[in-house]
């Protein structure tokens, strides 16, 4: 602010107001222009994505050969594409639920309570989000080979769980700390135990940001590949079927599965936005 | 956001810390922290060690390949070095091409959602969901969508022979600039996100302040706009930098074999396909406490002379 303040100290030549106004204008359209051409090149790629679900494909499906609804209609027609597809929903789900339960729980702790070895934690938390998933799968893999842990279902869960775990306690912390804690005192002031308070005040006031939590932890989850490519042996997860027949061309169908899960996400992130829109505004309205 | 809210949470340092019975706090707050911390110590802190580890291993004598034993060899580190610094460097240079591109993409984008479409709550909420919505597909396939964009017979390239932007017999698949191009593309919303939620807590009020006392639009983005995003762009460079560094996905589907390879992709054909583990743990380590440094370097600095 002082800056600012410095800077207008020595005014500027009180002609220069006028002939800006004509430049302004121009210059307020610059900014939207470029971000609507970023935004073009950010969604680009996905249409292509599913554009490409209804390629007539032959083998590969890097060329455009006709359209067709073939794909749509039969997309476990590709080996293996459902296999996978239902590989990566099992180990998502698994993999959610562990880490949106162990990560509330820290957030939790972390917000609420004062005790020695916070920083510790916080460290702890943040240390795994700012390693390279290549990292994090070297190492896992190194533990697991000198372990001799077979590669499989187990160990991919074991390390979805654990890059999950910090960007949920993340994002339920920045919910736990904006509640106002008289809230819970009220409770306890109306003789509700710690335990009724928290599952009968503090959880439903949690559940947005742990819904949040959860849906980020499923999408890394589901659309990790570099470490899965590490922890997985033999066991294919979507991404890496994705991957690993890039070499030898990418089945249509593969398109179809991804397309269909974007256009879920899609209607749900939209619902989700237009409806907190209409309840706002109604509860404006009142 | 994430990276910001993780280092210093000293912001929410709230009253209802003081919970009246003390010792059930204490066991309270070990039963809610135990379990999580307990599996990031197994399952993080422990395969660290472990790659420490492997990354001094020999080989067995007389053994098969792959076959490695427990040793304090220092010097796999100076030949993996030695033998790979080329490719860290030019990961660490690619990462940071990336980053300056997101920023210089990204910047507007937040700027737009967060300060012009401020008025129009169901717009912005919109936008974001656009931002956010190439994570609903798969990352693998919007890479491939790239090599397809950017193929020698595609439609951008015809185009820009066509107007001579590039030479008759340039191509932009399996180039550098095509990698970064992929780099920027997959992370940049988590440029956006983080200067999106800056920007968004910016009061419209000084804006205009900086209008009525006759600062320029320019004038007044430098001196009012960008020092307060700074928080946000300090989080986005990072969220885009340490995954672009560590990336082999971009490399290995949009590059060449030769001047594009990257060191995942290197730790990935070391541990799989060569069998090499000591080589491959050692560029992890290596590529571990290079980010770390240059992170921690980068926060100080930005710290001290921008945050606070």
């Amino acid at each position: 602010m002082t800056a600012v303040l410095d800077r207008v100290a020595s005014p500027t030549p009180q002609g220069t107001a006028a002939p800006r106004r004509p430049r302004r204008r121009i210059g307020d359209m610059l900014v939207p222009t470029f971000a609507a051409l970023a935004f073009a090149y950010l969604l680009v790629p996905v249409a292509y994505t599913v554009a490409f679900s209804f390629n007539d494909a032959g083998k590969t499906n890097l060329v455009w050969r006709g359209f067709t609804l073939d794909n749509w209609r039969n997309p476990c027609a590709a080996p293996q594409v459902c296999e996978a597809f239902a590989n990566s929903l099992q180990v998502g789900f698994v993999s959610t639920i562990v880490a949106t339960v162990l990560g509330t729980l820290i957030a939790i702790a972390l917000v609420r309570f004062r005790f020695r070895g916070r920083s510790a934690t916080n460290l702890l938390i943040f240390l795994p989000m700012s390693t390279p998933e290549v990292v994090l799968g070297a190492a896992l893999l190194a533990q697991f080979l000198a372990l001799r842990v077979p590669l499989g279902f187990g160990t991919v869960v074991a390390a979805h769980v654990m890059f999950c775990i910090s960007f949920v306690v993340v994002t339920v912390k920045a919910r736990v700390s904006s509640l106002d804690p008289a809230l819970e005192e009220a409770a306890a002031d109306l003789y509700a135990s710690p335990l009724q308070a928290f599952w009968r005040v503090t959880f439903p006031l949690l559940l947005p940001g742990i819904a949040a939590a959860a849906l980020l932890a499923f999408s890394l989850s589901f659309d990790d590949f570099i470490v899965t490519n590490f922890t997985s042996g033999a066991y294919t997860t979507f991404p890496k079927f994705v991957y690993v027949s890039a070499t030898r061309g990418i089945p249509p169908q593969a398109n179809v599965i991804s397309s269909f899960m974007f256009v879920l996400a899609l209607a749900i992130v939209v619902l989700v936005q237009v409806l907190g829109y209409a309840r706002s505004k109604r509860l404006r309205a009142r | 956001m994430s990276i910001t809210a993780a280092l210093g949470d000293t912001v929410a340092g709230d009253p209802s810390a003081a919970p009246p019975p003390r010792r059930t706090a204490q066991r309270a707050h070990l039963v809610l922290l135990g379990p999580g911390i307990i599996y990031l110590l197994l399952f993080f802190v422990v395969p660290v060690g472990a790659l420490l580890a492997t990354s001094l291993y020999v080989p067995v004598p007389g053994g098969d390949v792959g076959q490695y034993q427990p040793a304090f060899h220092w010097q796999n580190y100076v030949d993996a070095i030695s033998q790979f610094w080329p490719t860290i460097v030019r990961s660490f240079w690619f990462a940071l091409l990336a980053t300056g591109a997101a920023l210089v993409i990204g910047y507007p984008m937040a700027y737009v959602i967060a300060v012009r479409a401020r008025g129009h709550k169901l717009l912005q909420g919109l936008l974001l969901v656009l931002v956010v919505a190439p994570f609903f597909t798969s990352f693998i396939l919007r890479t491939i969508a790239w090599k397809q964009i950017l193929a020698d017979d595609s439609f951008t390239v015809s185009a820009l022979h066509w107007l001579h932007l590039l030479p008759a017999d340039a191509r932009l698949t399996a180039t550098p600039f095509a990698v970064v191009c992929g780099l920027t593309y997959n992370f940049l919303p988590f440029m956006v996100l983080p200067i999106f939620a800056a920007l968004g807590r910016l009061d419209s009020r000084l804006l205009e302040a900086g209008s009525d006392l006759y600062a320029s639009p320019t004038t007044t983005f430098r001196t009012v706009t960008w020092p307060l995003s700074m928080p946000g762009v300090v989080a986005g460079t990072l969220l885009v930098f340490i995954p672009a560094a560590g990336d082999y996905v971009n490399a290995s589907l949009l590059g060449n074999n030769t001047n594009t390879t990257m060191v995942g992709q290197v730790i990935d054909s070391r541990f799989f396909k060569v069998l090499d583990y000591p080589t491959a743990a050692c560029l992890s380590v290596v590529l571990m406490a290079a980010i770390m440094l240059l992170v921690g370097a980068y926060i100080r600095r930005a710290g001290t002379e921008e945050l606070v």
